[in-house]
């Protein structure tokens, strides 16, 4: 005897926003008939924070705030007691999505030290005979465009380009091997929209050496802690090569980056966590000096 | 035996009846397939019957024999020689047909701007031999381990899908890829290997493992440690991109049912779906696969799989595609080494044009070639030295890597811009440094017409270009070979002559001279005289005869033979050059000189008479290098092709009405053409038709001179004949120039080929001439001109039939066939028709057996002699035969010619022919119709003749 027991959302790419209603049915598929002790259906949210191996002496110290946070905890019962036919059945459901009381839904997010996840949780409870049957299926949140709860980032929200130049004097290490280079660039903005890439260029004028790639690097800063002390980590997201090779000089170069889906999201500022990103500009020169020019950036939905 | 010693007695009084028969004219052959042999656009000929063919064939006009030409069909082996024609001019006659159908329907809208364009496939074959290398090539993979070390097992459970893919994932990175040093040709064969990986991989639904294998592939795109293989490795490689696309593609569309408005039906979507159309499930894989790609690291791989899925972005919406073509151009910027970057530009026009639709402005070609212009210093720039250094390499080989894709993004950019653009375009390049490549480029990219128009400014830009990139001569040629496309403006013609003469000139290499002056050569030969014409083919071989340097440009002198032969407007003229033949007799090595001459010859196959006797003169002398070069190892098809060539020449030379002059040259033709049958027959032939034009011309009435001149002709084909080796042919030549003779009134010679004829059948050996079928056709055709031969007074009555019959009796005949039957058969019918006192034809002038003997009782005599013993040879036969149905059908045939043609009164004849009747009836082996509609017949025939009356009631016929 087996049966099988499946989720299933309405919408093909999973995404809700707060206080729309999660639309699926439950399928139960059984070759025979079954009798069960009841089905519930839960919906859950949770921001899940991690700490890092070389921080946790300090954060034992406030072991209270890294437990996880729970967002949305809402069981319903599907049905009581009873027997399901043989065959499929389909038994359709609508759940509001509401979060608990003073909590907001953030959006999905996945990182190395916090990960926000939502989820539908099945459960079909049978006698103590056979085994319980549980299926979890995960679907996104966003937020609704132009709706960020972290309302003070908006406020120092500037949109205007930002141009860069970058000479050997300008390199805060001194380390010797920085050839003679003149690296002009601009970015279309730096408080991005997180559905749009990032964009700008950027132009070698001179160069004493050649140059062998130039890389964006995608970083995200993670801090988890509160006022009195927290752990902030800066861990690479992606690396995306935008020059390859002697890039000719005077030309401009697209820097052009998509947000990847999952491990980005708005930037979120909490009391117990924060999610900031930033944005490396990487040059590596033929004799493998690197240069790197850090641009925090602001990611919004709108 | 009694029954077999009939007396035989002919019915001499038969008035036949002739009924003319229903004549209509016309101007072909019924039996000749209809071909259209010039290329002609159908538009100008729309009222020309269709022809069943859908596609106009090119085809020699008259290399074969008139009789094969009207009767069959080309052979494959020629028709497919005709069509390799160079590529140049194929394309010349492509443009032309074109040029002429846009002219006739310039309103039409062009729905295909890229028409004009040679489609990618086709360049590819012409990428991959040219730029190949001997050097090893390396390769860095982790899909082409020897033996595949991933073992696949049953995959039960979900959670052991999941794990053994996440081995597989882990055996895909890090450690296992391995660094291969390989030949060129196993290094195809390893990216064939990949690509079917690819495919495999895909179908055994391991997608990320086929996003990878694309990756790995498009990956080695960004190396270029082998430069001269670089553009050979670029097509094998985008062939697997293109592959992944398309299965990409395919399988998006495939899960994207949708529902037509108001049905329920999940229907595939159509060809041209709009965005709209897609279910959001599609669209979501859609831009999973789009997520997915913009996060592959590298820059270089990740355009060209871009590139390869940017049909796809039509699932998510109509502006995806344009925009990132756009963006792609830009991103392009970005790669550093030059030669990657333009061929990555290819990629995107190749892959631009077939994703855009038809009313797309297609802005990213004309962006690519911009973008290209933008950074083309860097092509000299410090990397670009170093690297060229590196692997020994020049820098005008190095321009020609860039050739194949630059030709490619301009020619699309051409297609979609106007002219100003154009010259804008050629403004900025005349301002650029090094501007050799762009140049060459502009010039074999833009539209010919635009490029001749401004060919002295492009001579002037040509003459400016001193860098060490793309080097004068092949600048020269490229612009050479625009100009014989579409031609100069007719004042600026002789000027640009004069100024490019002068470059090549001072060309000292000649690999150069020659690969430049190859391409000039047609543009010489089309506008200017035969001076100027002259005067070139005397600079080439200038050139060429220090150091015997023509041994190494055998293949170059022969195309420009080619071109001078196939562009000339008047071949002629061509022949009576003082340096056409010295050029020929550049080559030395005897199977290019054969070749040359066979080309030569064999376009020259135009209808038109020469009688000039320089022209003659160069045509035999090139015909008798094709002659001599047949030995006993010549193929059969290359001894069959030289003979129809030499047919042709044969053929074209005509004096008109100086006769004997004619007769000169094909006395002299049979000496010099001595080996090949062909053209022995085919002289034997032209002769005859001279004897039969001399009669016409005299109107059968032969003075001296004329009678001697035919007599001549009859005796050239009586010597002429012996010396050709088919047997069969002799023995139609025989007849036929017998047929003449006796047509000019030289009974004598009429006479002496017919015995000859006769002579030769007891002594055939050859198979084909042996055959019963041809042997009896051609014996009925021997009778029925026998019948008009007169008597040889010194020979008696009936000689030539007499042999005739003698011969006939020798023959080893097949038993089973009896063909001896059916021939005697007919020469009972065509003694009983001599026996007539006038018979049904006569040859014009020649007196026959009828008013000769005047039906002397002597004659009728000796004629019912001859056919007594034919009737007891043929009883004999058929008793021989015994009862068959091969007998029923022989007696039947005798039967009714003794009951049409012999004298019935004489009472053995009508037994005789009862019997027969009775003999054909027995076994029941009779095709009863046939013998009731015989017996119908001899009955409406019968109505004047008693006898016959009797005959046709006794005659039993079986029930059917």
């Amino acid at each position: 005897m087996s049966i099988n027991l499946d989720i299933r959302l309405k919408r093909a790419d999973k995404i809700y926003h707060e206080n729309e209603n999660v639309v699926g049915v439950i399928v139960i598929s059984s070759n025979s008939d079954f009798k069960h002790e009841g089905i519930t259906l839960t919906m859950e949210g949770i921001v899940n924070l991690q700490v890092s191996s070389k921080n946790v002496g300090i954060i034992e110290a406030f072991y209270n705030s890294v437990k996880p946070i729970q967002l949305i905890n809402l069981p319903c019962d599907v049905t009581g007691p009873g027997k399901l036919p043989s065959g499929v059945t389909e038994i359709p459901f609508e759940i509001p999505l509401k979060p608990k009381a003073n909590k907001v839904l953030y959006e999905t997010y996945h990182g190395v030290y916090v990960n926000i996840s939502y989820g539908l949780r099945c459960d079909i409870k049978r006698s103590f005979l056979s085994k319980d049957l549980q299926k979890c299926q995960q679907f996104l949140i966003q937020y609704r465009p132009g709706c960020n709860p972290s309302r003070e980032i908006s406020v120092k929200n500037s949109r205007s380009p930002v141009h860069f130049e970058l000479n050997p004097t300008m390199l805060t290490s001194t380390a010797p091997g920085a050839p003679d280079f003149l690296l002009k660039g601009e970015l279309n903005t730096v408080c991005c929209n997180i559905t749009k890439p990032f964009i700008g260029k950027l132009m070698l004028v001179h160069c004493a050496i050649a140059v062998r790639s130039i890389e964006l690097q995608l970083v995200r800063v993670e801090t988890c802690g509160c006022a009195e002390g927290y752990a902030r980590e800066a861990t690479e997201i992606q690396n995306i090569q935008i020059g390859d090779g002697d890039v000719p000089r005077n030309i401009p170069i697209p820097i052009y980056m998509i947000f990847p889906r999952l491990f980005t999201c708005p930037t979120l500022i909490t009391n117990n966590f924060k999610i900031e990103f930033e944005v490396n500009i990487v040059v590596v020169f033929e004799n493998d000096h690197l240069i790197t020019n850090n641009f925090p950036i602001i990611l919004v939905r709108e | 035996m009694a029954l077999n010693a009939i007396e035989w007695k002919t019915r001499t009084n038969i008035k036949p009846k002739i009924n003319p028969l229903q004549k209509t004219v016309v101007n072909e052959h019924p039996l000749k397939v209809v071909t259209v042999t010039e290329r002609i656009p159908r538009k100008i000929f729309g009222s020309q019957p269709s022809t069943g063919r859908t596609t106009p064939v090119s085809t020699p006009a008259s290399i074969l024999e008139p009789l094969t030409l009207a009767l069959k069909q080309l052979d494959p082996l020629s028709e497919f020689t005709m069509q390799e024609i160079d590529p140049l001019s194929k394309m010349a006659a492509e443009r032309d047909v074109t040029d002429a159908i846009s002219s006739v329907s310039s309103k039409v809208v062009d729905d295909n701007p890229f028409i004009n364009m040679e489609p990618w496939a086709s360049r590819k074959a012409g990428i991959l031999s040219k730029y190949t290398t001997s050097e090893k090539l390396s390769i860095i993979t982790s899909f082409l381990a020897e033996g595949e070390k991933v073992i696949l097992k049953a995959q039960s459970t979900a959670v052991d899908k999941v794990q053994h893919r996440l081995e597989q994932l882990d055996c895909f990175e890090e450690g296992s890829q391995r660094k291969l040093d390989l030949s060129q040709s196993e290094y195809i064969g390893r990216i064939e290997q990949l690509n079917r990986e690819l495919v495999s991989a895909w179908h055994s639904e391991q997608r990320v493992k086929a996003l990878k294998i694309a990756i790995q592939c498009a990956k080695l795109l960004a190396d270029t440690d082998v430069l001269p293989f670089y553009p050979s490795k670029f097509v094998l490689i985008t062939d697997i991109l293109d592959t992944f696309g398309k299965l990409v593609y395919d399988r998006l569309r495939m899960k994207a049912d949708y529902y037509k408005p108001g049905s329920s039906k999940a229907v595939p979507l159509p060809e041209d779906f709009t965005p709209d159309m897609v279910p959001p499930s599609a669209k979501e894989t859609c831009l999973n696969w789009f997520y997915k790609i913009a996060s592959i690291r590298e820059l270089v791989p990740r355009l060209y799989v871009e590139l390869a899925l940017v049909r796809s972005y039509n699932f998510i919406s109509s502006n995806d595609c344009p925009d990132a073509l756009k963006r792609v151009t830009d991103m392009i910027h970005g790669v550093g080494n030059p030669l990657v970057a333009v061929y990555a530009r290819c990629y995107l026009c190749r892959v631009g044009i077939n994703v855009s639709s038809k009313k797309d402005h297609c802005s990213f070609l004309i962006k690519n070639f911009t973008g290209f212009l933008d950074s083309y210093q860097h092509l000299f720039s410090r990397s670009v030295k170093h690297e060229l250094h590196k692997q020994n390499m020049h820098m005008s080989t190095y321009m020609t890597l860039y050739t194949p894709a630059l030709d490619f993004i301009l020619e699309g950019a051409v297609c979609k811009v106007n002219d100003n653009v154009l010259s804008d375009l050629i403004n900025t390049c005349s301002k650029l440094k090094n501007s050799s490549l762009i140049l060459n480029t502009i010039m074999s990219g833009f539209k010919p017409t635009y490029i001749a128009e401004q060919a002295l400014e492009f001579l002037n830009m040509i003459g400016n270009c001193t860098d060490d990139g793309i080097p004068l001569h092949l600048l020269l040629r490229t612009l050479g070979l625009c100009l014989t496309i579409c031609p100069p403006p007719t004042e600026q013609r002789k000027q640009i002559l004069t100024i490019v003469w002068k470059y090549i000139a001072q060309l000292h290499n000649p690999g150069d001279y020659i690969t430049c002056t190859e391409a000039w050569v047609p543009y010489v030969v089309q506008y200017f005289s035969t001076r100027e014409i002259n005067a070139m083919l005397g600079d080439i071989i200038d050139h060429m005869v220090p150091n015997r340097c023509y041994e190494k440009y055998y293949s170059e002198l022969k195309l420009i033979i080619g071109k001078v032969v196939s562009h000339i407007p008047d071949f002629e003229l061509l022949l009576v050059m003082d340096n056409f033949l010295p050029l020929i007799d550049l080559f030395q090595q005897d199977s290019v000189r054969v070749e040359v001459c066979k080309n030569i010859l064999t376009l020259c196959n135009n209808e038109t008479k020469t009688s000039d006797p320089v022209i003659t003169n160069t045509l035999m002398f090139l015909c008798s290098v094709l002659h001599d070069s047949v030995n006993a190892l010549t193929p059969e098809d290359e001894y069959k092709q030289i003979g129809e060539i030499l047919c042709n020449v044969v053929r074209k030379v005509d004096y008109g009405r100086d006769f004997e002059h004619q007769l000169n040259f094909y006395v002299e033709a049979r000496g010099a053409f001595s080996n090949i049958d062909v053209v022995l027959a085919e002289l034997v032939q032209c002769v005859n038709s001279l004897s039969v034009n001399t009669r016409q011309i005299v109107k059968g009435i032969h003075t001296r001179k004329t009678g001697d001149f035919v007599r001549a002709c009859a005796a050239y084909c009586f010597i002429t004949i012996p010396s050709i080796v088919s047997e069969r042919s002799r023995l139609e030549l025989y007849l036929l120039s017998g047929q003449v003779a006796l047509f000019n009134q030289c009974l004598g010679q009429a006479d002496a080929c017919f015995k000859a004829a006769l002579a030769m059948i007891p002594t055939l050996e050859d198979a084909p001439a042996k055959a019963e079928a041809f042997l009896i056709s051609y014996i009925k055709t021997f009778l029925s001109t026998l019948l008009v031969v007169p008597d040889n007074p010194e020979k008696g009555v009936l000689s030539l039939t007499r042999i005739l019959l003698n011969v006939l009796r020798e023959f080893e005949w097949n038993k089973q066939n009896c063909g001896l039957g059916t021939i005697y058969v007919n020469v009972i019918d065509m003694l009983s028709v001599m026996a007539q006192e006038v018979y049904p034809y006569h040859v014009d002038k020649v007196e026959s057996n009828d008013s000769l003997y005047g039906s002397d009782p002597k004659f009728i005599s000796e004629i019912n002699n001859i056919c007594s013993i034919v009737v007891g040879e043929l009883l004999n036969l058929l008793q021989e035969l015994g009862s068959c149905r091969r007998q029923s059908q022989i007696a039947v045939d005798l039967f009714v010619r003794i009951a049409t043609r012999g004298d019935l009164n004489s009472g053995p004849v009508f037994h005789l022919a009862l019997n027969l009747w009775q003999l054909s009836l027995k076994n029941g082996y009779c095709d009863v119709k046939y013998m009731i509609k015989t017996k119908d017949y001899l009955r409406r025939c019968s109505a004047t003749n008693n006898m016959l009356q009797q005959l046709v009631q006794k005659m039993a016929v079986p029930q059917i």
